[in-house]
């Protein structure tokens, strides 16, 4: 294969990742995934949960293998993590037991550099990111965004080509993800820093767009890149711009699309029991429901303008987003919500009613449900361990989703009073009905 | 920059000054090393079997007992160390060692560990021939026995919960198979490693004094030490020898608590990634002293030399020759069938010929006894729970409800659950012989006399730890008396009451063989139950009798744990978590 253009750095070619099942069939989480980071170049991975975003970034660091396909950095194949490749982890991933400067020194020390040299060096990136007067404290004296900064200090310390970064500002507060994005940038631009590329996975929309070259969008089930936006504004970039409005429009539209293969305004194909049921629960949907038939909205909405307003974060806006297109409370075109009849007559409804309402959306749209019901109609006893329907998901999700998918599902059943469970027994029934 | 760097080499001159805290810790210091030379040497004396070792009474000679007692605890702890970290290493890397590994150290934890010592004693002479030290170290293993199994347990689940992202970033920054078990995987294990570890001590001290009079071949060996002052002292009915000893054991473990105990308790909460509430505030003398005294700087500076050497030049090494794998290998289906199946049929095959063994020598109706008597100790054990739960639950309530007491008493209870018991067993059969009292009742309170401490630790622990809105809530309702133990206290402390009955239960199983057979002088008291059926076979020397009772009592221990305390302890984690 050849690669027109500036050369390279860190290059993914074909690359599939398969999770062995129980049922040894496989489930397919990235399918051939292409890629290349130029030199000089931020990019933004963007995807909702479940896209393999977080794998494939792990299969670039040469800490997961691809199952199929190759990854090349400088031309190398890259099986094992490799020298000029340093990532910036999102739970910091600091050892507690080190101070700042031993965590800092660790990646230095891997490399059997002499204990003065290694100060030095170690001092210097402590500076560098601002944290100096702490060398000697523990991570767990630092607030998050001091442990970060060690997180990006340990980085930057072995002086890396291409710098990793999964979700780094995803556990600290607004503000302090805003001020340390805005250091990292600074010393990016002003080219304090070796490092010659960037990757960002990232589930802050508006962060990707601030600080990237180009955003891809990774589409799920299995992941794959969907879009690829290049942003040529330069930095530092107004949020409140049309242009940048205009992006972050284009990535929500792209996200929120239904088609799953893509293509705007594709008919959705039919989902089945397996499908990854959204993170959401009733309160919250019902929240939302409420919000959008208030002023300022009246049943229609910016997606970008909503989150804004509402302060949530896509991971949060997203999976309600899904769940209402998914029982038909809503529809999503072009980056905007707008409630269906059906969902302004469950905004209507008293408590009761919604109750019906959301029984009758949840028995015909989604097949997890229906099928947990009529299993429960044709067993005698009208009971079934709940065990039975997760080994039936572990088909299609991992174990943890497949778990997740599953209580999702029962907390919808159980509020539209379609079937009990058991937390005891661990048994789902059709008890009191 | 570079001036900034430069300070605290600067600083080296006077961070070598002595301070007031040497003045502590160097005579601490060079009697701690002249103890232990004096020590070791006594312990590889010569002796040949047959020889007589006397052990005199006179209080004086009692601090050289109770140090050759501690030194014994020490090496046993020292081997329990390397051996939890090399059993559990090759547990959590290994996917067919863990298959093997994790069940032998299931079954290991419920053998009695006083079974062990009549088999191995033999063995270890025949090691050191003409030397005292094959008897040391069938004590030291006995004691071994006593601490590795929790220990090796506590360090595997630790290195199976290294959290992802942690052992991403060692690979990242490429660290080898040796740095990250030693930079990452045993800092990881040292808190719960250390709690465990010291847990294991407090309840070696009952058999590092039960395990050093030893009988081999109908000789009984008195190895020097606080264990054979006693069974001296018990032998002649000297009342007041006993309360000698008790007094330095006293001594003894009031050293161990301050200078072991509460500072390396104290050390391991740095490896926790969160500091938690009592973290900085509570920092023992001891610990402030090792971290404030210049001589220990110098000390810790010269070991940290040393071991930076070595880790450099074994890191160098497993770098170039041993390219570990650095995840788990991906299972082999085939190979693994395989290798699972050969296991059972070695399983098998031993469980086999210890019923052939045994069935060889021992009539069928003997072995129906024989769990019969398992039986009787059972129904003891669960008693004796019972009567201690009732006890010590309100009592450890009300003391955990009240924080500052509770602050001041836990430290007391776990020093009561380190003193070893025995110790006190001759004044219980001095009372039950003057008081002419069944010995089949009055025996069996000695079983739950160390173990109960630990019921009454976890419940104050437990009551302490419920948040305080709980409690006003529940105050707020008018919820009381009856109702409030129902549907609040018992609940919430349920689950650290499991924890602590599952130990004072193991605890009791292990005491039933020097509880339910008891001297004084020439009298024998003897309460019917399958303890005083091992101890009997014991020195008679019967291998195929103690191979029978021992497997009963493993059964019977394996069978309660299996069907009570997991259930138990599963309801505790399910249902009546705080969280």
């Amino acid at each position: 294969m050849t690669v027109t253009g500036p050369p390279a750095l860190l290059r993914a070619a074909a690359v599939c990742k398969t999770y062995r099942t129980p049922d040894h069939l496989g489930r397919l989480v990235l399918d051939h995934v292409d890629f290349a980071l130029r030199d000089g170049e931020i990019v933004a991975i963007l995807g909702k949960s479940g896209s393999g975003k977080s794998t494939f970034l792990r299969i670039l660091a040469g800490l997961v293998p691809p199952s199929d396909g190759i990854v090349e950095y400088r031309g190398q194949p890259v099986g094992q993590p490799v020298h000029g490749i340093a990532m910036v982890f999102q739970s910091y991933a600091l050892f507690p037991w080190l101070t700042v400067l031993g965590n800092v020194e660790l990646g230095l020390e891997a490399q059997g550099m002499s204990a003065a040299e290694r100060r030095r060096r170690a001092v210097e990136a402590i500076d560098l990111i601002g944290l100096d007067g702490f060398e000697n404290a523990y991570p767990k004296e630092l607030s998050g965004g001091m442990r970060q900064r060690v997180g990006f200090a340990r980085a930057l310390v072995v002086n890396p080509d291409v710098l990793l970064l999964d979700e780094p500002f995803s556990s600290l507060d607004v503000l302090t993800a805003e001020t340390l994005r805005g250091d990292l940038l600074d010393l990016w631009d002003d080219r304090r820093i070796p490092t010659k590329g960037i990757v960002l996975v990232s589930h802050n929309i508006e962060e990707a767009v601030e600080i990237a070259d180009r955003v891809l969008i990774f589409g799920s089930d299995p992941g794959r890149i969907r879009a690829d936006i290049p942003i040529a504004q330069p930095r530092p970039r107004d949020a409140q711009s049309a242009g940048f409005r205009h992006i972050v429009d284009q990535v929500y539209t792209l996200l929120t699309e239904t088609g799953r293969d893509g293509r705007r305004g594709a008919k959705p194909e039919p989902i089945g029991i397996g499908y990854r049921l959204p993170d959401a629960s009733v309160q919250q949907l019902s929240g939302l429901i409420d919000t959008l038939t208030e002023a300022p909205y009246h049943d229609r909405a910016d997606l970008p303008h909503l989150a804004d307003e509402e302060n949530l974060d896509i991971d949060e806006l997203f999976p309600l987003i899904e769940t209402l297109q998914l029982l038909g409370f809503a529809q999503v075109s072009g980056g905007d919500i707008e409630l269906t009849a059906l969902g302004r007559a469950y905004a209507d409804a008293d408590m009761l009613a919604r109750k019906q309402l959301f029984a009758e959306a949840l028995l015909k749209h989604v097949p997890l449900a229906v099928h947990i019901r009529r299993v429960l109609d044709e067993r005698p006893g009208h009971r079934a361990p709940a065990a039975r329907f997760l080994r039936e998901l572990e088909d299609h999700l991992s174990e943890e989703e497949a778990e997740r998918v599953l209580e999702t599902a029962i907390n919808w059943g159980r509020h539209a009073e379609i079937f009990a469970y058991n937390y005891d027994s661990e048994v789902l029934n059709l008890e009191n009905f | 920059m570079e001036q900034r760097w430069g300070l605290p080499l600067l600083a080296w001159p006077l961070r070598l000054r002595p301070n007031t805290w040497d003045l502590v810790a160097l005579p601490l210091v060079l009697g701690l090393v002249a103890l232990l030379a004096w020590g070791s040497l006594a312990m590889s004396a010569r002796y040949h079997l047959g020889q007589p070792l006397t052990i005199s009474l006179d209080p004086w000679r009692l601090p050289g007992y109770a140090l050759r007692t501690v030194l014994r605890m020490g090496w046993a702890l020292v081997a329990s160390l390397v051996f939890s970290l090399a059993y559990a290493a090759l547990a959590a890397k290994s996917r067919q060692a863990e298959k093997l590994l994790i069940p032998l150290l299931d079954v290991l934890q419920s053998v009695p560990i006083l079974g062990f010592l009549s088999i191995t004693v033999t063995g270890f002479i025949a090691l050191f021939p003409g030397r005292l030290l094959g008897v040391e170290c069938a004590a030291i293993f006995a004691i071994f026995t006593s601490q590795a199994w929790n220990m090796a347990f506590s360090v595997y689940q630790s290195l199976r919960t290294v959290p992802g992202e942690l052992i991403e970033a060692a690979r990242m920054y490429h660290l080898s198979p040796w740095r990250r078990f030693w930079r990452l995987e045993v800092p990881h294990a040292i808190p719960s490693l250390v709690w465990n570890m010291m847990m294991s001590v407090s309840g070696g001290w009952f058999f590092v004094v039960a395990s050093e009079a030893i009988t081999v071949a109908g000789h009984t060996i008195l190895l020097p030490g606080i264990g054979s002052y006693i069974a001296v002292a018990i032998e002649q009915k000297n009342l007041v020898a006993i309360g000698w000893a008790v007094l330095v054991m006293f001594v003894v473990i009031l050293l161990y608590d301050q200078l072991l105990f509460r500072p390396l308790l104290a050390w391991s909460r740095k490896f926790q990634p969160e500091s938690s509430a009592d973290d900085e505030n509570v920092r023992p003398w001891f610990l402030l002293m090792l971290q404030r005294a210049r001589i220990f700087a110098l000390i810790q500076a010269g070991l940290l030399g040393a071991t930076r050497g070595i880790d450099g030049a074994i890191a160098g090494l497993s770098e170039m020759r041993l390219r570990l794998p650095s995840a788990r290998p991906q299972p082999r289906p085939l190979f693994e069938r395989l290798f699972d199946l050969t296991v059972l049929a070695l399983a098998l095959g031993a469980a086999a010929w210890i019923v052939v063994f045994i069935r060889a020598h021992v009539g069928a109706a003997e072995i129906g006894w024989v769990f019969v008597l398992g039986m009787i100790t059972a129904v003891r054990v669960l008693v004796l729970i019972a009567v201690a739960s009732l006890i010590w639950v309100p009592i450890g309530v009300g003391i955990g409800l009240r924080p500052k007491l509770a602050d001041r008493v836990q430290p007391i209870v776990q020093f009561l659950a380190a003193f070893p018991a025995n110790l006190f067993f001759p004044v219980a059969v001095v009372l039950i012989l003057r008081y002419r009292l069944n010995p089949e009742i009055w025996l069996s309170p000695l079983m739950i006399l160390g173990t109960q401490w630990y019921i009454l630790f976890n419940v104050i622990g437990g009551a302490a730890a419920l948040p305080a809105e709980l409690q006003r809530a529940a105050q707020n309702f008018g919820v009381r008396r009856l109702l409030w133990w129902r549907r609040v206290m018992l609940p919430a402390i349920f689950p650290a009451y499991v924890t602590g009955a599952v130990t004072a239960a193991g605890g009791s199983w292990n005491a039933a063989i020097v509880a339910e057979v008891v001297q004084w002088g020439k009298t024998t008291l003897t309460a019917t139950g399958i303890g005083a059926y091992i101890a009997q076979t014991t020195a008679s020397g019967d291998g195929a009798r103690i191979a029978l009772g021992i497997g009963v009592l493993c059964l019977y221990v394996l069978a309660f744990n299996r069907l009570l305390w997991r259930r138990l302890y599963n309801i505790a984690a399910e249902r009546l978590r705080l969280d």
